[in-house]
């Protein structure tokens, strides 16, 4: 599989991540190295073999439906760029 | 040509727990904004998720209630994308390994019964919410919601009409209440549906484009909102318009649909194993302790209340579409002793129209089911006809005391004498001789508007088989 300049763009735009011309060409030759890297691994034959979600063979631990949590508003918000009437405030969004 | 509406329906039910999906902060609804927004619902650095044990017990009823495969394994994903409300930029969520598989919900639509195939269900978080009041040109957010439990329910594209999605929608609607795992409430968010709506050529076995409905929150406007949607997309193909794929929106101002601004951009979550959650598992030992721990489902008691109870299918069906009325059923038969049939009839009649109207849930019918039973006992024994039974019992509901107390206040009792209904039945005969005739010279008819003149008469209160039978020998 080979990627353009455009698929470089395109992730990055997903992700949010502002990327100019020059460094859409290296990380292109980087992220291309990578998928080489993915393609040579494809060559083992894993025929048989459960796909592994996750490195530790361990499973979910699970907790109980209780409340925990306190109320800790003014201090989260104490860090907050902006807030009004309790609420984070962010720039304006509207879909 | 003949169109064909294809119908699937994706349903975001609430889940009923005290804290959230991967927190401990509480889910009650209604509270400060971000009072109930802990470290982990707002994403703050370093945070780590811990799996609500009875989230997963939610989940594993809901599989058992549709017959579901529950997976022995199932494994959390991140779902990637940017809104402010989603402040750790993915939601986490089930994708390749849900924790409900195929399963199965059967839908009554009018006489005829039909099986809706649901692909799937599978828990994530819900997101915060977005204020977009003005606060000086910017956005407030309220992450309470942010974490709540949800589980998300896929039906295969089974549906063919509008009646036939609403129909499954209010299924599944009161089966999750049902079975204890969500409260419902449509007007907070509770339950909410998603409803893919596509049109084909009649015949053909290729699905249309679709178009999602977004976030219906009544079924009221689900109906409106897919038959508008069917319309517009049959139009459009008449008109030799194509479809496209898109998300919309239903407007209840204008009974319309209208598709949001499209994003320059297809989305695409890049769905991925989250690192910060170990896979689920759900053992066949703890499958067994839940399966014994589930009410009696809504198909096995209509089942048995046609067995148990001889009630026609349909009635069966009727009241057991709420665990409410279901438990009334049971209550008021018992105290009745009689037939059961003859509670049915009012249970769904003017007992549930009373309700409609005054837009209650059985649980707070003023008319408790021994108050109905009490009412039924009088009509099975002659003291009081169906008629008066009615005025009874709108009595009953406006407080006025049981169906006793309310025949013996308002002289209500039914005349059985014959002595008393001959009399009345003289006096009507003397007074429509022009019916009598009519009666006389062969019109059927005649011999029912004498019954009604008696009955007026007797202010609704003669035995109306004696009037019958009283009026046949008067008139032979």
């Amino acid at each position: 599989m080979s990627l353009t300049t455009d698929d470089v763009k395109r992730i990055a735009h997903l992700a949010r991540i502002e990327i100019g011309d020059d460094e859409a060409q290296s990380t292109l030759k980087q992220l291309s190295g990578i998928l080489g890297l993915i393609e040579e691994m494809q060559a083992v034959d894993t025929a048989g073999i459960e796909p592994m979600s996750h490195s530790q063979d361990l499973t979910q631990r699970l907790r109980d439906d209780v409340v925990t949590s306190t109320n800790q508003r003014e201090l989260f918000q104490s860090i907050a760029p902006a807030v009004e009437n309790g609420l984070y405030l962010v720039p304006k969004v509207i879909e | 040509m003949q169109w064909e509406v294809v119908i699937g329906l994706e349903t975001h039910a609430q889940l009923q727990t005290n804290t959230k999906i991967f927190s401990g902060a509480s889910t009650a609804f209604g509270a400060a904004p971000n009072t109930q927004a802990c470290e982990v619902s707002i994403a703050l650095p370093g945070v780590l998720p811990v799996l609500n044990k009875e989230a997963v017990h939610c989940a594993v009823k809901f599989g058992l209630a549709i017959n579901a495969e529950i997976a022995p394994r199932s494994v959390f994903a991140r779902k990637n994308y940017f809104y402010p409300d989603l402040p750790k930029g993915y939601q986490i969520s089930q994708y390749e390994l849900p924790v409900v598989g195929k399963g199965s919900l059967t839908i009554q639509v009018g006489d005829s019964e039909k099986t809706i195939r649901i692909t799937r269900a599978h828990l994530e978080e819900d997101a915060g919410k977005s204020v977009h009041e003005d606060f000086h040109g910017m956005t407030g957010i309220d992450l309470n919601r942010a974490g709540t439990p949800l589980l998300e329910i896929v039906s295969e594209p089974d549906m063919r009409s509008a009646a036939e999605a609403v129909a499954y929608a209010k299924k599944l609607h009161e089966l999750v209440q049902w079975i204890g795992i969500c409260d419902g409430n449509m007007q907070e968010g509770s339950f909410r549906c998603d409803v893919n709506v596509s049109v084909r050529p009649k015949g053909s076995d290729k699905l249309g484009t679709r178009r999602e409905i977004k976030n219906l929150n009544s079924f009221r406007f689900m109906q409106q909102a897919i038959e508008y949607e069917t319309r517009w997309q049959i139009e459009t193909l008449e008109d030799g318009g194509t479809i496209q794929q898109a998300t919309v929106l239903f407007d209840p101002e204008t009974g319309e649909t209208r598709a949001m601004r499209s994003k320059e951009e297809a989305n695409d979550y890049r769905y991925f194993p989250d690192p910060d959650l170990l896979p689920l598992e759900i053992t066949s030992d703890y499958i067994s302790d839940v399966k014994q721990s589930m009410p009696e489902l809504p198909e096995a008691m209509k089942a048995r209340f046609e067995q148990e109870y001889g009630l026609p299918a349909y009635d069966a069906s009727t009241i057991t579409s709420s665990r409410g009325f279901a438990d009334y059923f049971v209550s008021a038969t018992a105290a009745f002793g009689g037939e059961a049939k003859l509670v049915a009839n009012w249970l769904m009649g003017t007992l549930a129209a009373k309700l409609n109207e005054e837009g209650l849930d059985i649980s707070a019918s003023p008319v408790s089911p021994d108050h109905l039973a009490g009412l039924l006992k009088r009509i099975q024994d002659g003291t009081i006809s169906n008629k008066i039974a009615k005025e009874v019992f709108d009595a009953m509901w406006t407080g006025e005391g049981d169906a006793d107390a309310i025949i013996e206040s308002k002289g209500l009792k039914q005349v059985s004498d014959a002595g008393a209904i001959e009399k009345i039945v003289d006096e009507v005969l003397a007074a429509n001789a022009a019916m009598v005739a009519e009666y006389k010279s062969g019109k059927e008819k005649a011999f029912n508007g004498l019954v009604g003149q008696v009955m007026k008469a007797s202010k609704g209160k003669a035995n109306p088989a004696q009037v019958n039978e009283i009026l046949k020998q008067k008139l032979a």
